[in-house]
């Protein structure tokens, strides 16, 4: 593994959300350089930064960058999700006033992170919160 | 198209990345919606919008955005010229309507993503 990282996102705090996606833009953009790679990789963390945000209490960002893969997991305290495969359609949403108000909550975050990653992994429990994992892999640098 | 000329066009301000504004844009964008932003793969485009607040900005730079166009004379804020210098983008300030900033720029040379 070439380098490791822990972040903490705190539930409902839009002045921060994308805190942690630029941070791993600017690492990717200086590891990899201006792959579109690194455009998928950072949107998708920033879709997942900003789900934390508007919808659970707090997350925990891990960050694996390793030669041939980039590894995230995303996991948060919140109410979690009920219905993944009906979270995963897009159009569906759950968000907030608040949060349409910042330009998101239409139902497409999820599908758009799948869509950016090679691996996707989603797992909640209602009342708990949910566990994201997406993995890239950088074969055709 | 230069950048410059998209403000003289739109008839806008740029509030902040003046030094930038020599760049070249291609295509453009227009959304309030930033999670439709976010599914765009088409690199050096501008994005018109209406929605003025940091996320449009932290849009713009995971989406490698360089240049935001903010109609309906909506302002943009400290907090959003700081985190846009950050990127070296350009922030344009501009009193028309997304229709008319999008059809003046489209009229002018500048095309669609789809």
């Amino acid at each position: 593994m070439i380098m490791h990282f822990e972040y903490d996102i705190e539930g409902g705090d839009f002045s921060k959300a994308g805190n942690v996606s630029s941070l791993l833009k600017k690492t990717l953009k200086q590891l990899v350089g201006n792959h579109k790679i690194v455009k998928r990789i950072v949107v998708s963390m920033y879709e997942a930064e900003v789900n934390v945000v508007a919808h659970a209490y707090s997350g925990k960002v891990i960050i694996d960058i390793d030669t041939d893969k980039i590894s995230i997991q995303v996991n948060d305290k919140g109410p979690g999700i009920e219905d993944i495969e009906q979270a995963m359609q897009d159009g569906y949403s759950t968000a907030s006033e608040q949060v349409r108000e910042m330009g998101f909550g239409a139902g497409m975050g999820l599908s758009n992170i799948k869509n950016n990653s090679d691996e996707f992994e989603l797992n909640s429990t209602v009342g708990e919160g949910t566990e994201l994992k997406i993995v890239a892999y950088l074969k055709n640098l | 198209m230069r950048i410059k000329e998209v403000v003289d066009i739109v008839k806008g301000k740029v509030v902040c990345g003046k030094d930038w504004i020599d760049a070249e844009v291609q295509k453009g964008f227009a959304s309030d919606l930033m999670s439709d932003v976010l599914t765009l793969d088409t690199d050096n485009i501008l994005l018109i919008t209406g929605l003025a607040n940091l996320q449009a900005i932290r849009t713009a730079e995971m989406s490698d955005i360089a240049c935001i166009i903010f109609a309906r004379n909506k302002k943009v804020s400290k907090e959003m010229i700081e985190l846009a210098e950050e990127n070296q983008m350009v922030l344009i300030e501009c009193a028309c309507s997304v229709f008319k900033t999008a059809g003046e720029l489209y009229r002018a040379g500048i095309k669609p993503v789809f």
